[in-house]
């Protein structure tokens, strides 16, 4: 309960204070951003475009993990805590996936240009929706926990490869420079902050509603057992 | 071979439903266990996981003495017979009977194949697809791939399914014969299928 | 009864009778490689009709090029699996073969198949498609077996998730995609290189990471075929 209150405000505060805390040339005042070049009030974005990307990554790390759980343990309710996080995971994926092409849009004029951060976002919105489809396809509860598991795991091996395939296809396609100032940590000390709590307060966001649909699943799962 | 097919509690469920629960027994050779019940009550879901094409939520079965470390384990040493259990269609039952020796990694043996599907009846469709046999032709040409490999263990889920009184007299024969040397399962709900037994299933009070 | 053989032999004798079943059911039936031949020359005459005589930039032709193999593979390498299941088979290659006997067998049964398709669609793509010229033949070369090595790999292990659930038909290629991608990605790029003339040394990065990828995907699929296959 308490808990709940104190996200609340303070996401509140953050959102608030990442959308109204001036952006000045030359910060005198704590309160105030730098001017980043070619963003300026763009820059705004930051506070929420990282943090659900990460999210997203986090969530299907964790779907991951707990769909080993089940593998081995065969307890359903790891299951339910795997499907929860890949759709919260989903959910934010969806949001980065849009954050991101606004970005991109103010930008470099284009909403997308499948440099490597786009394209991997959305490669992992591929990932998310084939993990939704087959669970969907599968009738029986324990044959959709083991395959959706077994299928988040080949995924999670194969992710890694495109950090090392990027740099290639890139010097070779797209020879102007795309990688732009993402979060770096040269970042002013107010504006680090406000992103720091904004990343920890997403957090919070998502672990409240994970922990909020794995609750009622397990009632859910317990009640039917007890016939 | 004095060898004891074991189950301890055995529990199966799936789709939050329990099939049977707490399912114990000890067969050995010369025995036949009686594996009885209504349909639905899990007959074929218990000797499924006997033959270890499925597991149990619960529980395990296992074969003692543990035999050394054998290549293909319990199913190598198991037959099985089952309505359900299909053969490969576009196949010679001669070539059926290979594959069952083959893909176990054992040595095709021409000769008793040849005096199996003779004994089963099939002398001369042998070499005739699979695809073109009427269910009771299948059912004779399932025993003959069930027995190829020498199992201690013999599974019957619905024995005399799809057969005809002399298919039933030749089933009656294999099992007379198997009961010397070896342990026979059957699952069956007509209880004239199999005329004794030494151990008693009853899946119907196992829920 | 049981000869006491080393078990690696007996394992290697086993997957050996999975392929060669896989084979003879095939050449029997011959239901794929048919299936799969109309579907190569269609999709490049489609694409002839696209291009034209004008043809088209080295970079597209390349990636083109395996986008019919994608599509070849999503065709025809499901079929393995899927067939088991829909005859009620499955149950019998249990019965008769472990796990990874059953994974290797029927992998290398789709590699042979993959690269004799793909063999066959470079050959008309050689052929018709006009603009598309290798100049380094080794790069080339090493890309298609590579690449199909890698293609077979990862259509074996998802046609076996596959072929347990429904509509298998719609979601191979959407399970497929994200998981081949990175191969995709690197074999375009690959042969983009042999296009354009680079020296074999230039293709190195390509192929050390299709060769990790494949073991990658081959151990992953080793490791978890079990729980797919075993119900």
């Amino acid at each position: 309960m308490i808990f709940r209150i104190i996200l609340g405000v303070w996401l509140t505060v953050v959102i608030c204070l990442g959308l109204l805390l001036p952006i000045v040339p030359r910060p005198e005042f704590w309160y105030q951003f730098p001017i980043i070049p070619g963003l300026e009030e763009k820059a705004r974005i930051l506070f929420f475009h990282v943090p659900t990307a990460w999210l997203s990554v986090i969530a299907f790390i964790s779907s991951m993990i707990y769909g080993i759980k089940y593998l081995r343990k065969r307890k359903l309710d790891d299951d339910i805590k795997s499907a929860s996080a890949a759709g919260l995971g989903f959910m934010f994926c969806i949001l980065a996936t849009v954050t991101g092409a606004i970005w991109a849009k103010f930008s470099w004029g284009t909403y997308w240009n499948w440099d490597p951060r786009q394209t991997s976002i959305f490669v992992l919105l591929l990932i998310y929706g084939a993990y939704f489809a087959l669970r969907s396809a599968v009738d029986i509860e324990e044959k959709r926990a083991t395959l959706a598991a077994v299928y988040s795991i080949i995924a999670a091996v194969t992710m890694p490869f495109f950090m090392f395939i990027m740099p290639r296809i890139l010097a070779s396609l797209h020879p102007e420079p795309i990688l732009n100032v993402q979060g770096k940590v040269q970042m002013n000390t107010t504006m680090l902050l406000v992103f720091l709590s904004s990343v920890a307060g997403f957090t919070g966001l998502y672990l409240w509603m994970w922990n909020l649909q794995v609750r009622i699943q397990q009632i859910e799962l317990h009640s039917t057992r007890l016939q | 071979m004095d060898i004891h097919l074991v189950a301890r509690n055995l529990k199966k469920a799936f789709n939050r439903r329990v099939i049977f629960q707490d399912v114990s027994f000890t067969a050995g050779v010369q025995q036949i266990l009686l594996i009885a019940g209504r349909n639905g009550s899990g007959k074929s879901t218990l000797v499924k996981i006997l033959a270890d094409v499925l597991s149990p939520t619960e529980g395990t079965v296992d074969l003692e003495p543990r035999a050394r470390a054998m290549f293909g384990a319990r199913s190598n040493m198991v037959g099985f017979v089952a309505p359900y259990m299909m053969l490969y269609d576009e196949f010679t039952a001669r070539e059926n009977l290979q594959m069952a020796l083959t893909i176990r990694a054992m040595r095709p043996d021409k000769s008793y194949i040849n005096e199996l599907l003779s004994r089963v009846g099939m002398a001369n469709r042998m070499d005739d697809q699979v695809r073109t046999f009427s269910s009771g032709m299948k059912q004779r040409v399932k025993y003959a791939f069930a027995l190829v490999h020498h199992p201690p263990i013999l599974l019957l889920d619905e024995p005399m399914s799809n057969l005809d009184e002399e298919g039933i007299g030749m089933v009656r024969d294999i099992m007379d014969e198997h009961r010397q040397m070896g342990i026979l399962v059957v699952a069956t709900n007509d209880l004239t299928d199999i005329h004794h037994h030494d151990i008693r299933v009853d899946l119907n009070a196992a829920h | 009864m049981q000869p006491t053989e080393a078990i690696g032999s007996r394992w290697l004798r086993s997957t050996t009778s999975i392929f060669l079943k896989d084979w003879h059911s095939e050449l029997r039936t011959r239901y794929a490689i048919s299936a799969l031949v109309m579907f190569v020359v269609t999709t490049i005459s489609v694409m002839l009709f696209a291009i034209g005589s004008e043809g088209a930039p080295p970079e597209v032709l390349a990636a083109m090029l395996w986008v019919v193999i994608f599509f070849g593979a999503m065709s025809g390498l499901s079929r393995t699996f899927v067939s088991e299941e829909e005859r009620g088979t499955t149950m019998t290659l249990q019965l008769l073969a472990p796990p990874s006997a059953v994974l290797f067998g029927k992998l290398l049964f789709n590699l042979v198949l993959i690269i004799a398709l793909n063999a066959f669609t470079v050959l008309l793509y050689s052929l018709f498609i006009t603009g598309f010229v290798i100049k380094t033949l080794s790069i080339f070369s090493l890309t298609i077996l590579l690449g199909s090595i890698g293609l077979a790999a990862s259509s074996t292990i998802i046609a076996g998730i596959i072929a347990k659930a429904n509509t298998k038909g719609t979601l191979y290629p959407v399970l497929s995609f994200p998981i081949l991608l990175p191969l995709l990605l690197t074999v375009i790029n690959a042969t983009r290189l042999a296009a354009e003339g680079a020296f074999f040394e230039e293709a190195f990065g390509e192929f050390q990471i299709l060769v990790s990828y494949i073991v990658v995907v081959v151990t992953v699929s080793y490791l978890v075929f079990d729980y797919i296959w075993k119900d």
